[in-house]
């Protein structure tokens, strides 16, 4: 529905992401982890720890989440905050799978 | 708005404390910066007589870490004296330079230990007790000396005296007054105290006048009394009391008397600053305990954020941390003719209780032998209840209260609500419970960091527990195993034993047999996990790359910038001119920032960005190199030394050795990391008695040595055994890893797997039972055959190029 918007750029095929893993993609300035879990759901966060910018794509897959390399917190996928007792939140942005197509929300992205 | 700066001198348990709270309240009123004389960042000084006696490490005690003070943009100057406050310009400076000025301070300097100026005072060898240095300096001390007098029978001269004992030294305590602790204890409780230290083979002396500490070359050796007795000594201890160090606030002209002097917003003279902690003066009293000062800070730290609240002192009660010794004492208990008294004696149980009343209150209670109804004196003590009521059976404690004997749980049920369960936080017990309901805590290291009750001194560690089996019921249960993570009920160990009996050969399989609660783990099970199946199923088990952390996904280290290091081996801490100048060109080539020889004898190429990794590793396996694995929890350095190829002591080819057991080795997972050394003979030059595993080549063969450690702890190695051949002591170590691979639990090193299963044991499989012993060494071989194959080399031949590249560069305009 969205697609003929214009504002869903694809990035990639589904098969390119490891299960429970994450690819970058180089926005210029913006690098964005997009993950893919366990049952094929797909994600788009800054690829930043809201801790300390930890690069979150290194990170664990689990559950809806993704656990930073650097320190271990524990980042929700689905909206960039941090779970538990720590506080904090990256950006997410909008992707979904077409067709086996990794498409992302362009309007996010400025 | 620009941010009010806040200046703190000195960075003790007082300041810390109102850091948090003012963090809490106004996370972003001041711009703050502190001036520490001690090197290091806020640690709970409370706790270093566990770190004496062993109990605790330094890290166990950090209150602040680094990160602590970066997340909250504190400035810390460690090591940083304040030596002048300028109240006219408002500006500090420290003698090493650094000035800061402030449109608020605070002065929290603490106290000084007093030094008795004995002749002999400053011989090397006599210490004070009041910071990680002195510990350090005591816990070196025990090392190489035997006797310790300590001079001072209080609170701190008792637990220094514990501590020194159990590091082994002779111990014997001084004390000017008849009996222990006079000031906190009656002469009943004094007595049992001085005989709970007898017993542990403490020497107590009391109306002991120290006369001179006596000297030879410089150092200590022998403390004379004034009646001319003489004790040797190597080490002195003065705990004889503290000062409020209130030099600096004098000096800038604040009014002090035996403290810098405080109104009940903890104000000096100067209305721009302000004091806190052991160093104030407040209603004529200065406090020695952490309760009282903890009030302080919760008071100027509403006040620095715009609310008002003031101090009006403190009643306090003490307990001494001495493993075994259950003391505890609250207010006045001096004898006076409108005081009346209750006493309970119960010799063979080694109790005692003493209750002072006045005019049918509570003002002072004694507990010895049996502490746990202090808190329930305190509360009458405080809050001054009339007992006349419960007078007849008051000294039997809460639970004879009413019509029957309550067991202790009902104890601690019937305690109010507002009821102080942790003195030195001042956590009352409603805080707990409700922290528990409404955060769902279910451990005690998460009420800790919800509430901070039983993280100081841990006294009160049971009775929070017991709050936690009332508020949770059968679901905590504190003796029950530590499960390996969230997502399960099960230790490491029924996970272990039951991937085995249940011939579990992947993740998914053992998360659906095991009854996981979670789709797919967590970052603590998930690698965990993984290992054991690597391990069990050598043959057969596919290793999962997203189950392991990046490090061992992508084969080299990730550093805080997001790029990488990379050690490639050289083996037993070889190298050549080949191999150092394929270094050299690849860090020229890809313009490597960093290159470091590491603590393992092996070189360290930092900063790589990831992309380049494979290129870099390519250019590297030419000259013959592969992964060190210096990321794994696998093998890591054998380090050797030069032995008899050139060593005029060497007594075998450790060298050699060396090189053998990396070779054969290198490649394996274990559960944690493990590190190993061989020395030529025993001066130990590669440092072999603090690894994994260690040889010291001697001239009759190798002496075979495990669980050592150097790192979060330092231990000493034990010995496994003694064998005569190269190829003998090959078998031992390959045997010993390949136990501690199949039992140990994920990163628990080898000296911790060790003391679990104890030492003896592992020395009756490895060392007495031959065929258990080549069962280990065959099972190892097998494994390699899968392990050895270089992680650098499958990159570079494309194995996860997904990894290296980013999956599409964008550039912005697309998106338009
Ligand atoms: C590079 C090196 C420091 C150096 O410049 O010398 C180093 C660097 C790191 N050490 Fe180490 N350790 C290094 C030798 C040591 C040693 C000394 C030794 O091996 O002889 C020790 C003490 C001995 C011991 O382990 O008992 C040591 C005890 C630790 C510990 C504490 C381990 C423990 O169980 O107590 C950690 C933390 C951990 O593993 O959880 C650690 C962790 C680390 C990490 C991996 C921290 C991290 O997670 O990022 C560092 C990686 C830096 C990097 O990216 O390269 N490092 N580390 C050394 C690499 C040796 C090598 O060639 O492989
Ligand atoms: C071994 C030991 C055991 C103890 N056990 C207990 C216990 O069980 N229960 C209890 O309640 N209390 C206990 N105490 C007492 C408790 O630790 C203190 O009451 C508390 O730490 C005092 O806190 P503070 O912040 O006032 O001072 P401190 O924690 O002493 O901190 C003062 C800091 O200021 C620094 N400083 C001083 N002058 C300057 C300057 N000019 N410039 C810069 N920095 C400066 C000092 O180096 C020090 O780090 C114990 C103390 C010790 C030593
Ligand atoms: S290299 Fe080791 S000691 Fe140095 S900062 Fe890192 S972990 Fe700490
Ligand atoms: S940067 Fe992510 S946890 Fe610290």
């Amino acid at each position: 529905m969205n697609a003929v918007t214009g504002t869903w750029i694809k990035v990639g095929e589904l098969a390119d992401i490891p299960k429970q893993g994450a690819r970058c993609i180089d926005a210029g300035e913006l690098t964005i982890a997009i993950f893919r879990g366990a049952n094929d759901e797909v994600f788009a966060l800054e690829d930043k720890c809201p801790h300390k910018n930890g690069p979150l794509s290194q990170g664990i897959v689990h559950d809806g989440c993704v656990t930073c390399p650097l320190h271990n917190w524990v980042i929700s996928l689905a909206t960039g905050e941090a779970q538990g007792a720590d506080e904090g939140a990256t950006r997410s942005f909008d992707v979904k799978i077409d067709n086996g197509a990794v498409l992302l929300n362009a309007n996010g992205l400025s | 708005m620009t941010k009010k700066k806040l200046v703190i001198i000195g960075n003790g348990m007082a300041p810390g404390r109102m850091l948090e709270d003012l963090f809490d309240l106004a996370p972003d009123a001041y711009d703050v910066t502190i001036f520490n004389a001690e090197p290091r960042v806020n640690y709970n000084r409370l706790m270093l007589s566990p770190v004496l006696s062993g109990e605790k490490t330094y890290q166990d005690i950090i209150t602040h870490d680094d990160d602590w003070y970066a997340e909250h943009d504190v400035t810390l100057h460690k090591a940083a004296m304040v030596r002048d406050i300028d109240r006219n310009a408002k500006v500090v400076r420290s003698e090493t330079g650094i000035e800061a000025s402030y449109d608020k301070l605070l002065i929290a300097t603490g106290s000084d230990p007093i030094v008795i100026p004995l002749p002999g005072h400053d011989l090397e060898g006599v210490v004070t007790y009041r910071d990680l240095d002195d510990v350090e300096l005591m816990l070196s001390a025990a090392k190489t000396k035997n006797r310790a007098v300590v001079i001072g029978g209080g609170l701190l001269g008792l637990e220094a005296a514990a501590g020194l004992k159990e590091q082994g030294m002779a111990v014997t305590v001084l004390h000017l007054a008849p009996t222990l602790m006079e000031r906190q204890l009656d002469e009943a409780a004094g007595h049992l105290l001085e005989r709970a230290f007898e017993d542990r083979d403490i020497k107590v002396l009391t109306k002991a006048n120290t006369h001179e500490i006596i000297g030879k070359d410089g150092k200590v050796a022998a403390v004379k009394l004034d009646d001319g007795t003489e004790l040797e000594a190597d080490l002195v201890c003065m705990a004889v009391g503290i000062r409020p160090s209130t030099h600096l606030a004098a000096e800038a002209g604040l009014d002090c008397g035996r403290g810098i002097l405080v109104d009940d917003l903890m104000q000096t003279n100067d209305p721009d600053i302000l004091a806190l902690g052991e160093c104030v003066e407040h209603r004529g009293l200065c406090y020695g305990l952490v309760a009282p000062l903890y009030e302080m800070a919760t008071v100027i730290a509403k006040n620095l954020a715009g609310d008002s609240a003031s101090y009006s002192g403190s009643v306090t009660a003490t307990k001494l941390k001495v493993t075994g010794v259950d003391l505890y004492s609250a207010g006045d208990f001096a004898e006076a003719a409108d005081r009346e008294e209750i006493v309970l004696r119960d010799a063979t149980g080694g109790v005692y209780k003493r209750l002072v009343l006045k005019d049918n209150k509570i003002i002072g209670a004694v507990l010895y032998g049996e502490t746990s109804d202090g808190p329930w004196f305190f509360d009458l003590l405080k809050k001054q209840t009339d007992i006349s009521e419960m007078r007849e059976t008051l000294i039997f404690g809460q639970a004879y209260q009413g019509s029957e004997p309550l067991d202790p749980m009902a104890a601690v049920a019937a305690l109010p609500g507002d009821a102080e369960i942790c003195g030195c936080n001042g956590v009352c017990k409603s805080k707990i419970t409700d922290a528990i309901t409404d955060k769902g805590l279910t451990n005690l290291d998460e009420v800790r960091a919800h509430t901070k009750a039983s993280s100081s001194c841990g006294t009160c560690t049971g009775l929070v527990e017991q709050l936690m089996s009332l508020t949770l019921g059968d679901a905590y249960n504190p003796n029950a195993i530590t499960p390996m993570c969230g997502c399960t009920d099960l230790g490491h160990s029924d996970v272990r034993r039951l991937i085995k009996a249940k011939g579990l050969k992947s993740i998914p399989e053992v998360m659906q047999a095991l009854e996981w609660r979670t789709g797919s783990g967590c970052a603590k099970c998930r690698p965990a996990l993984n290992y054991y199946l690597v391990c069990d199923w050598p043959d057969e088990y596919a290793d999962d790359y997203q189950s392991r952390f990046i490090n061992e996904r992508v084969h080299a280290n990730i550093q805080k910038d997001g790029t990488y290091s990379i050690v490639p081996r050289m083996w037993g801490g070889q190298t050549s001119s080949k191999e150092l100048r394929a270094i050299a060109d690849a860090v020229d080539k890809f313009n490597i920032p960093t290159v470091k020889v590491t603590g393992g004898q092996r070189i360290d190429m930092l900063g790589i960005k990831k992309e380049d990794l494979p290129a870099v590793w390519a250019d590297l396996g030419k000259a013959g190199f592969v992964s060190g694995h210096a990321y794994a929890k696998g093998l890591r350095t054998v380090k050797t030394c030069v032995g008899t190829d050139w060593c005029r002591f060497g007594t075998q080819d450790s060298t050699g050795l060396g090189v053998r057991i990396e070779k054969f080795m290198w490649g394996s997972w274990t559960p944690a990391k493990v590190k190993m050394a061989v020395s030529g003979c025993p001066r130990n030059c590669a440092e072999a008695t603090c690894k994994d595993v260690g040889v010291i080549c001697v001239d009759s063969g190798f002496e075979l040595h495990f669980a050592g450690a150097a790192g979060l702890d330092i231990k000493g190695t034990e010995i496994l055994g003694h064998v005569k051949t190269e190829d003998e002591a090959l078998e031992h170590i390959v045997a010993v890893v390949q136990m501690y691979r199949e039992q140990g639990h994920y990163l628990e090193r080898i000296y911790k797997w060790a003391k679990r299963i104890g030492y003896d044991e592992v020395r009756r499989q490895i060392m007495d039972d031959a065929e258990k012993r080549k069962a280990y060494y065959d099972r190892f071989v097998f494994s390699q055959k899968f392990a050895q194959i270089d992680p650098w080399d499958e990159r570079v031949s494309g194995k996860d190029k997904h990894e290296f590249q980013p999956m599409a560069t964008l550039s912005l305009e697309a998106a338009e």
